[in-house]
């Protein structure tokens, strides 16, 4: 095997073109950002099959959870959203197939896509955000970014393990190009956004 | 199987699909629908133009870098925590997964989307090995229920009808006989596929972007089936083509813009993963496979299709590819982008492919990094006329036509005799000896030739 590897990059090396230099992305980052970036988030999230919801705080959110979600189990790994968890999380992620709602912190979110960053330090369990029936997000209104150029500016070098963009629900339009949500993982995306 | 005596062209293959004229029209409208999205989720950038050019320019530095690359994404890979094994061709990859699979002893296995897998065949070589792996992509294990390989690498099943879906999950699902809605179909998916992914210990992903800077890889899905795989396995085997590397984690901004827009005018996929390190008790391993593309780096010609980031948007738009559907390409990877990779793997058995279009050159107006992709067809030709590859029937034509273009007098002739054939005795021209006629029809005769026309009224 180590063998391949030395022929794999001999041939490349033997191979090589012309040097060709990285292209600057000053172009993109520096771009003023248009319009109400949280309105936009919201209209873009809409369209692909998220819900949002504007929320002055985590009581109110709480409330809400508590009101829909009645006698379903329900994991907040939220700090100070913890009174709304059901029964909590388990060693094995196998054991977390009968949640219905995962409720999460996001880093921030991206406007111009409705994607919401998360990464393992807010997920308590990573199989938490996939496996569950139904999926809520929390986004302060002060970290939605323009663009993905802004977003891994914001992510710069950061050390996290396992990172995810989550944009809507988990869906598919295998049959026939008809949109289906819930494909594997949540039927539904609620974005709380606060602040 | 004798593969020789079972094989069948591009043309043979188109013929078959075109067989039943309704079906291709919907193949066709369908594709174009999603030509569509695509242009409405391009036009609202305006910057639009510059990403795809960006993207190009940054892999034209990962192609003239490669190797650095790779050793620095190794290296950072295993700091990671994470096995990186190379595989120099599909059977190396293939053996490299099953000894991952063997120590782990297990015989089932959960599998997300990687168009590097199916370039392998490697679910038929572990199903040799004994091992069942499930197909989780919605379209991938419909096709795999059937028997077929994808006929799209975006969308696996786009050649099948929501009716023919409901039977086919009717004999192995048990959905009830004759139901056929989306909806319906997909709610009995997630329920079987659910089952496999709780008692899977191993899961296999793709790969759509390896970041050199950091180690980590990215793996985009709607439907969410890589990550849950992933994060109920004791395993993660991500299986990846050497050409998937970018330099630094800021580039991904700039693809994943361009990813889903052009691949279904979707602003980004519903997860777009960045796997850098396995979670506690769990184990990783990168697969980086070569299977011709250090070689391919090598040719001024070919090398640029290694930038491709496998969006499917070439053949959604091609008029060859809406109308043949994608098996007549008897390639993982049907449409432009595999008629211009599957000749470099084998020249001979896809000779027929780079014929397969109309050099229209809508595949290249499409491509998010801007791949000449009917240069290169035009190109392959070249190559392939010139190694011997060429059908008879082609070589004659194309003599013929070098000898009546290149000579203006034997042209004017030759004119008018077409001219007069086709009105008087049609039958010599439209007949089944000519290929040209097959679902064609040709238009009216015009009384004379445009040269004579002109004589005639340049006066005037």
């Amino acid at each position: 095997m180590s063998n391949s590897r030395e022929r794999i990059l001999n041939t490349l090396r033997n191979n090589l073109p012309t040097q060709r230099e990285l292209p600057s992305l000053d172009e993109f980052t520096n771009q003023p950002s248009e319009g109400d970036v949280v309105a936009r988030f919201i209209e873009v999230l809409r369209t692909i099959g998220g819900a949002v919801i504007e929320a002055p705080d985590l009581p109110t959110i709480a409330h809400y959870i508590a009101e829909h979600y009645t006698g379903k189990r329900v994991v907040s790994v939220v700090p100070g959203l913890e009174s709304v968890t059901t029964q909590g999380l388990a060693t094995d992620p196998h054991l977390l197939a009968d949640v219905e709602l995962a409720v999460l912190n996001t880093h921030f979110a991206v406007a111009e896509n409705g994607a919401c960053w998360i990464t393992d330090v807010l997920v308590g369990d990573r199989a938490l955000p996939f496996i569950t029936q139904h999926l809520a997000l929390i986004v302060q209104r002060s970290t939605i970014v323009p663009t993905m150029h802004a977003a891994y500016q914001k992510i710069g070098q950061s050390a996290q393990d396992f990172g995810t963009f989550i944009a809507g629900p988990s869906k598919t339009a295998d049959i026939e190009q008809s949109l289906v949500l819930g494909a594997h993982g949540p039927k539904s995306m609620t974005v709380f956004v606060i602040g | 199987m004798n593969e020789q005596a079972t094989f069948k062209d591009h043309a043979t293959l188109a013929d078959k699909f075109n067989a039943d004229e309704p079906r291709v029209n919907w193949h066709d409208k369908t594709l174009w629908f999603i030509r569509e999205k695509r242009d409405r989720a391009a036009w609202q950038l305006a910057e639009w133009e510059t990403l795809r050019e960006t993207a190009s320019k940054i892999k034209d530095n990962v192609l003239s870098n490669l190797p650095t690359y790779l050793e620095q994404f190794e290296a950072q890979a295993k700091a990671n925590g994470v096995t990186v094994h190379w595989a120099a061709d599909a059977a190396e990859h293939n053996a490299i997964v099953h000894s991952i699979i063997k120590k782990q002893g297990v015989t089932r296995i959960v599998k997300s989307k990687s168009m590097l897998t199916e370039e392998c065949h490697m679910n038929e070589y572990l199903a040799k090995q004994g091992i069942d792996v499930i197909d989780t992509d919605l379209g991938e294990r419909i096709v795999q229920l059937a028997g077929e390989p994808p006929s799209h690498i975006v969308l696996p099943c786009i050649h099948w009808k929501k009716e023919e879906i409901g039977q086919l999950f009717h004999e192995h699902l048990g959905t009830p006989k004759g139901m056929a809605d989306p909806q319906f179909l997909t709610a009995a998916a997630r329920e079987h596929l659910r089952e496999r992914f709780l008692t899977s210990p191993i899961a296999i992903t793709g790969v759509n972007f390896a970041v050199a800077e950091t180690g980590e890889v990215v793996v985009c899905t709607n439907e969410g089936n890589a990550d849950l795989g992933v994060q109920l396995a004791d395993v993660h085997i991500a299986c990846m083509g050497i050409e998937k590397l970018i330099p630094q984690r800021q580039h991904l901004g700039v693809f994943l813009r361009l990813l889903t827009r052009s691949a279904t005018g979707q602003p980004i996929t519903t997860y777009s993963s960045h796997f850098r390190k396995p979670r506690v008790g769990q184990e990783m391993h990168i697969v980086l496979v070569d299977n011709g593309r250090s070689t391919r780096l090598g040719s001024d010609d070919f090398r640029n299709a290694l930038k491709c980031i496998r969006c499917g948007a070439c053949m959604n738009t091609c008029p060859v590819y809406r109308r043949s559907g994608g098996h007549s390409y008897h390639y993982a990877i049907a449409g432009p982008i595999g008629s211009i990779l599957a000749p470099g793997l084998d020249m001979k058995k896809h000779a027929d492919l780079p014929f397969a279009s109309t050099l229209c050159g809508s595949c290249s107006n499409v491509c998010p990094v801007k791949i000449d992709i009917h240069d290169q067809l035009y190109k392959w030709r070249q190559v392939l006329a010139k190694e011997g590859h060429v059908s008879s029937t082609k070589k004659i034509g194309m003599q013929g036509m070098a000898a009546v273009l290149s000579r203006p007098g034997v042209y004017n002739i030759a004119g008018a005799a077409g001219r007069w054939f086709m009105k008087h005795l049609p039958f010599v021209v439209n007949n089944r000896l000519n290929p040209w006629y097959k679902q064609r029809e040709m238009p009216a005769v015009p009384k004379q030739a445009f040269r004579e026309w002109y004589k005639e009224n340049r006066k005037k």
